[in-house]
């Protein structure tokens, strides 16, 4: 599939046989275009009293692609797929500017081929490459890589401030090179997972992994905020694509180094989740510790998800709708300039030591600069946040996301 | 990635010279290349790639495309990584053994089709690399047809422990 077609998991109508607009702002323009083409077809067979042609056939979307060559890494303004894979790596010690160069290429050239279905070059399970079902792959750097490249780091490459709240394990931080893999297919995600550790174990070891999901691709309208496992509307409040905001506070970081143009900071935490604390809380107890419902993920003070949220409203005895230490109310910032792009995950791993959970969110976010937008906003979390209660941060790793490249190119090659 | 045919000719014809001399039977005649339709212009390269190495034997892959009319035959290899390049294909011995050897005549590129170039299968055979050929280098061939025109592609080399390859007269390959 050339790059530039239209991906089939866009291509399905909203509830009621029209496209909502927050799924053609999430979607991007030519997503959006290609949807409504496919809608326009699809409501005229219906029109015609006979379906077109069989439902299964037209829920298929494997084949589905996002264009890797561009301006941007791919995986950052690309609609969250269903499941992410986040590996990071620590460079050899003889792994100089020359040998991150080839490592370099050959990660492109990896992600670009499995990107568009196809094998990477040695693929020893190509069959396992043609449903990329809108694979993308990002390459993300770590200050030492920066360093060991002989570029200028941006300031805030680097661990985050230590706040009050974690609990960090060495098992989920740091780490020299990332890589975000992310398919709407799991099996698509552990191929290209495969391919890319086999061709990068020459230059560096596997430091950790992180899995994460989402609702099944086709499972729900796309757009649709996520929820988390306390069953949570998560990340409602969000940086869309295209907009100004989002050129400005996710591409935008003009005081950065030069290679850096056309890229971004990317911010993984690993916040555990006590779903076995969570269920000794009741209804009400876990909508005021967010100020949203579990409903819709309305603000208290609302109906619709959204709904601005009014903080001055006050029950009938005088207390906030919308609670001071609520997750809502801390995390927001009277400053417009401390927003960030939120594209985290859920996990679910296997529990150990008798529990019967560990489970969690992988906290992903991109900001052009990590300590002007990310920061502050922990730093209130840190100060007063009752959803802190249940959640513990356990892992925290910053990279530098640099930008895309151009067929022939390779992601890197303006810092190395 | 395509590679487009090389136009350096003359150039590299020489440098591959001393190859073709290992080539019993498949005279090139060093057609003027002026005028009539070389073969190296309807060959085109695919998916090209070569195994990393610290040294010794390594090999080349990929689907050669032959987008012409008449058949394209590759009478033999080049690269500055190996002194010695041989075209292998795949065989059943005597006792049953699939094994690679060199091939008697060369590669066919069959007109408008291709021909694969794969691990345990037809390859291009590197004994003896000159220096270690490490993942991400790219590594340039010559390919020599049987008109003596030239094709020119690069490959990337990549880490690879696949293919289980035996030799006919050399059990060891060294992976």
């Amino acid at each position: 599939m050339p790059a530039g077609q239209q991906p089939a998991a866009d291509q399905q109508p909203a509830a009621g046989g029209r496209l909502s607009r927050r799924h053609l702002l999430l979607g991007g323009a030519a997503a959006g275009i290609g949807a409504a083409g496919a809608i326009g077809i699809d409501l005229a067979g219906r029109a015609g009293g006979q379906a077109a042609e069989p439902p299964a056939e037209a829920a298929l979307t494997g084949a589905a692609t996002v264009p890797f060559y561009g301006a941007h890494q791919a995986g950052i303004e690309t609609a969250p797929q269903a499941h992410v894979t986040y590996l990071a790596l620590d460079l050899a010690d003889q792994t100089d500017k020359a040998a991150l160069r080839r490592m370099l290429r050959i990660l492109t050239d990896d992600a670009a081929r499995l990107s568009q279905g196809e094998g990477a070059l040695a693929d020893a399970e190509p069959e396992l490459a043609v449903r990329p079902a809108r694979l993308t792959v990002t390459i993300g750097f770590g200050r030492r890589l920066v360093e060991r490249a002989g570029g200028a780091a941006p300031g805030w490459l680097r661990p985050l401030p230590a706040f009050g709240v974690d609990r960090l394990e060495p098992a989920w931080g740091g780490g020299d090179l990332l890589l975000q893999v992310g398919s709407d297919d799991p099996l698509t995600v552990a191929h290209a997972t495969r391919m890319l550790l086999k061709d990068s174990r020459s230059f560096g070891a596997l430091r950790w992994v992180q899995t994460g999901f989402r609702r099944a691709s086709g499972s729900e309208k796309p757009g649709t905020t996520m929820r988390n496992l306390f069953g949570q509307v998560d990340g409602t409040v969000n940086l869309v694509p295209g907009t100004p905001d989002f050129e400005k506070l996710v591409w935008g970081a003009a005081d950065g180094p030069g290679w850096l143009a056309g890229g971004t900071g990317f911010v993984l935490r690993r916040i555990r989740m006590d779903l076995d604390k969570w269920d000794g809380l009741d209804r009400p107890g876990r909508e005021a510790s967010v100020g949203r419902t579990l409903t819709n993920g309305a603000p208290l003070t609302g109906s619709r998800e959204t709904d601005e949220p009014d903080f001055a409203a006050k029950t009938a005895i005088g207390f906030p709708v919308i609670p001071e230490f609520s997750h809502l109310r801390r995390a927001r910032s009277a400053d417009p300039n401390e927003r960030i792009l939120r594209r985290g995950y859920n996990y679910n791993d296997a529990p150990t030591g008798g529990s019967i959970s560990n489970a969690g969110l992988l906290f992903a976010s991109f900001q052009a600069d990590v300590d002007r937008q990310f920061v502050p906003i922990q730093r209130r979390l840190d100060e007063l946040d009752l959803l802190g209660e249940w959640t513990t941060p356990i892992g925290s790793a910053v990279f530098a996301i640099p930008p895309g490249c151009a067929e022939g190119g390779y992601i890197g090659e303006t810092l190395v | 990635m395509k590679i487009t045919p090389a136009t350096r000719f003359a150039v590299v014809a020489a440098a591959v010279v001393l190859t073709l001399t290992s080539c019993a039977g498949t005279a090139a005649p060093a057609a003027p290349a002026t005028t009539a339709t070389k073969q190296a212009d309807s060959l085109a390269i695919d998916g090209a790639w070569m195994k990393a190495a610290d040294g010794g034997m390594s090999a080349a892959f990929g689907v050669l495309e032959n987008t012409g009319d008449e058949d394209v035959t590759i009478v033999s290899a080049a690269t500055p990584a190996s002194a010695t390049v041989e075209l292998h294909e795949t065989v059943a011995n005597d006792s049953g053994e699939t094994v690679m050897q060199e091939t008697d005549g060369g590669y066919v590129v069959p007109a408008g089709d291709s021909f694969e170039l794969a691990p345990g299968a037809n390859h291009i055979m590197l004994m003896g690399l000159a220096n270690p050929v490490k993942a991400g280098d790219e590594v340039t061939f010559t390919l020599t047809l049987s008109d003596g025109s030239t094709f020119e592609f690069d490959a990337p080399a990549k880490d690879f422990s696949g293919g289980n390859e035996s030799y006919e007269g050399d059990t060891d390959m060294g992976n």
